[in-house]
């Protein structure tokens, strides 16, 4: 029979199963600390402690997510008898050859909390980021013309723009995540139009760059088109010839869900920064030597609104985390079984008072990372103001 | 100023309008009205008897028809039973089916009737919206003053060590999403296992099993500090980090500004400084963002009355979106799409009026 851990042995457990975190994270800081003085922003932020602390934890998290195969003690989802809700430490009643504990406790369907917690991690991290970023490509595409044109064309997108702003999030969740609307085929119709919005966006912008340069401009497009419809396929319709991308379609849902509601905030931002850059004598100097409107608007005004998309994108992926979460919390993740820390917090909160680990455990983690984002979004924008 | 009203007006009207049908079209999808049939008839029905039931409620009609008879501009639905008898939409609204009017939506004030609770959809609404109305009032009443309070403390001395401390606070708080927090709370003050609780029993100052109650329900009898302080808390923890965040960032632009060097320069105490030539000025930009935060606060409300099930107007609109309640899910998106139209109307207009350099044609 083994022994339970105290919580010094816990703590030590569980610093032992990171191990290739921490070595990575040395490594990672070693490097970029040296380097710092010729990467830029990113080197920058090691001038900041705000903004270290914050990459610090991201980047934790991050690699957490990685090596998460490495990390696990036991898989998430299968159950050991007799280890229902039991308190951190507790040893197996007989190991045959598994990690001798459950680190942090188990769940109330005798799995452990801390390897949930692990695997929690990729998926959302398998999410937030991409969700976001779809939705700064989108925003983008639809609020540099709404600013640079501005008319009716502004009008139109700003209303609907206001119009989802408007919208309850979680009454737009509960009306667009659920099985009924994936049977209605609507995640895929949105996903169709949302998706074609990033090949649009990179087609504008080498188009705009390499027009004066034929072959170039027919070979950077040629391949955009061909990995960008590759991709297409497989994401927005499961359709990928080689299988490589793919999405179940309750991820479809949950993942377009949340872009659609991140991307008008983007659009109001991107237009608001387009509005003012576009009054600067560079843009007048653009529109002097004949240059195209995307021309102006990708490759003058985007690179000069840098600064705050940056930040506002390290804001948005731990508001992202935070929507994810909140999906979770309802019940409306991606599957009930999904080690997603929303839905394992909702899981945990119904013995909350009675066995809180199951619970705490991830909502410490949601906690953690999406403050490191924004201390990170901090430790950012204080360095780039500084010059 | 009148132009500008009648303008925000339409809008509100127009964005309402798309609102609205959007979710009667997402609630009305063959898939859910066989959800509603099966809750509100049977769970064992086949095809055949729900196709029936959703003749008989008149759910089987036009979408645009039924959307119509909604707003009150299509006469309501009327058909006759086996049995002789008149039904409709508007026939189960008085005694005697005669005298039922055409139109009843709510263009005349009548908004529906709940599956789920079995009421009118206005009687519900009314209710709960009441119990959320105390909930959001003892929000802004612990949120609002330390929210300035902790950014006004911040930002007087930038980069200070109060600065600092505050500042970190502000982000920790912004980064706790109402379950995170909730459950941290619930885990900590309101569990007779774990905690605090058993910690302060232990040396006998406490009676009661846990310092503060997990579950708010009682609170729609009695508002006592024991069942309400940690929703409140919950909800105020999440707002107070953005617009503390906010009024330091501009108290300290303030600070900066030539009358506040001048007030130093002829020798005015720094607390005069503070209260007297800052503060005025500097509540100009959280004022906005505090009526902009009413849109977030609904959010959280949702999350916090589940968690704590309170019955207020967020626990509705979860209760009425699980069931597919199709009319109380219209009415809660009004009233949503409503508090959100209204408070960055006053937003502005409150904009204007605390900073005359402003002007509105």
């Amino acid at each position: 029979m083994i022994e339970d851990l105290t919580w010094g042995g816990i703590a030590v457990g569980v610093a032992a199963r990171l191990l290739p975190v921490w070595a990575a994270m040395a490594v990672i800081f070693a490097v970029s600390i040296v380097a710092r003085r010729r990467l830029g922003l990113y080197g920058k932020l090691f001038d900041s402690k705000v903004g270290m602390i914050g990459f610090g934890i991201v980047l934790f998290w991050v690699l957490t997510a990685l090596f998460a195969d490495l990390i696990v003690t036991h898989d998430a989802l299968s159950q050991i008898s007799r280890m229902r809700n039991v308190a951190p430490g507790t040893a197996l009643p007989s190991p045959d050859g598994r990690y001798p504990h459950y680190l942090l406790g188990g769940d109330s369907l005798a799995r452990d909390v801390f390897s949930r917690m692990v695997m929690g991690a990729r998926e959302v991290l398998k999410i937030a980021p991409a969700a976001t970023l779809f939705a700064f490509m989108i925003g983008i595409t639809l609020g540099l013309p709404a600013g640079y044109f501005g008319g009716r064309l502004d009008t139109g997108l700003t209303f609907l723009a206001n119009l989802v702003l408007a919208f309850p999030v979680i009454l737009l969740f509960y009306l667009l995540v659920t099985p009924e609307i994936v049977q209605a085929g609507i995640p895929t119709a949105m996903a169709a139009v949302l998706f074609l919005m990033p090949i649009v966006f990179l087609t504008l912008l080498l188009n705009a760059r390499y027009f004066m340069q034929p072959v170039r401009r027919a070979v950077y497009i040629g391949a955009v088109m061909v990995v960008g419809l590759w991709m297409y396929a497989g994401l927005a319709f499961n359709a990928d010839p080689l299988g490589v991308w793919g999405m179940s379609p309750n991820l479809l849902n949950v993942f377009v869900a949340v872009v659609f509601v991140n991307t008008p905030t983007v659009f109001r931002i991107v237009r608001g920064l387009t509005l003012d850059i576009q009054s600067r004598d560079y843009v007048a100097a653009a529109q002097t030597r004949g240059e195209g409107s995307w021309y102006i608007m990708l490759w003058e005004i985007l690179p000069n609104a840098r600064g705050p998309l940056i930040v506002d994108f390290c804001l948005r992926i731990g508001y992202t985390t935070i929507l994810l979460g909140t999906l979770g919390f309802f019940g409306l993740g991606v599957s009930p079984e999904s080690p997603d820390w929303g839905s394992t917090i909702n899981d945990g909160r119904r013995l909350l008072t009675v066995y809180p680990h199951a619970a705490l455990v991830p909502a410490l983690s949601l906690m953690s990372l999406v403050l490191g984002l924004n201390l990170l979004a901090d430790g950012l924008r204080e360095e780039s103001l500084r010059d | 100023m009148t132009r500008f009203l009648i303008r925000r007006a339409g809008t509100l009207m127009l964005t309402a309008l798309a609102l609205t049908f959007i979710v009667f079209y997402l609630t009305n999808m063959d898939a859910r009205l066989e959800t509603l049939a099966k809750t509100q008839g049977s769970a064992r029905m086949s095809d055949a008897e729900v196709t029936s039931w959703l003749a008989r409620n008149g759910y089987d009609r036009p979408l645009l028809e039924r959307y119509g008879e909604w707003l009150g501009v299509v006469p309501g639905w009327v058909d006759t039973d086996a049995g002789g008898a008149m039904r409709g939409r508007c026939v189960a609204l008085v005694d005697t089916a005669a005298d039922a009017p055409r139109f009843c939506g709510i263009a005349q004030g009548y908004w529906g009737h709940s599956t789920r609770f079995n009421e009118a959809v206005g009687t519900v609404i009314a209710t709960r919206l009441g119990a959320t109305g105390w909930l959001m009032l003892w929000v802004m009443i612990v949120m609002v003053p330390s929210a300035l309070t902790v950014g006004v403390l911040a930002g007087m001395r930038e980069g200070s060590r109060t600065d600092r401390v505050l500042s970190t606070g502000a982000i920790v708080t912004t980064a706790t999403p109402e379950y995170v927090s909730g459950v941290i709370f619930i885990a900590v003050f309101a569990s007779s296992t774990v905690g605090l609780s058993p910690l302060l029993r232990e040396w006998g100052w406490l009676d009661s099993p846990v310092l503060f109650q997990g579950n708010a329900r009682s609170a729609m009898d009695q508002i006592t500090v024991w069942n309400f302080t940690l929703p409140v808390m919950t909800i105020a923890l999440y707002g107070m980090g953005y617009i503390a965040r906010m009024t330091r960032a501009s108290m300290a632009e303030v600070m900066t500004r030539q009358y506040i060097r001048t007030a130093r320069l002829k020798g005015a105490s720094f607390a005069s400084i503070v209260l007297k030539h800052a503060l005025r000025n500097a509540l100009i930009a959280p004022f906005t963002v505090i009526m902009l935060q009413f849109p977030w606060l609904l959010n959280g409300v949702v999350i916090v009355e589940v968690l704590f099930s309170y019955p207020g107007f967020g626990w509705t609109l979860v209760e009425a979106a699980g069931n597919n309640d199709i009319e109380l899910l219209l009415a809660c998106a009004v009233v949503a799409v409503v508090v959100v139209l209204l408070t960055q109307l006053i937003s502005d207009i409150g904009y204007v009026w605390l900073n005359p350099r402003i002007r509105i044609g």
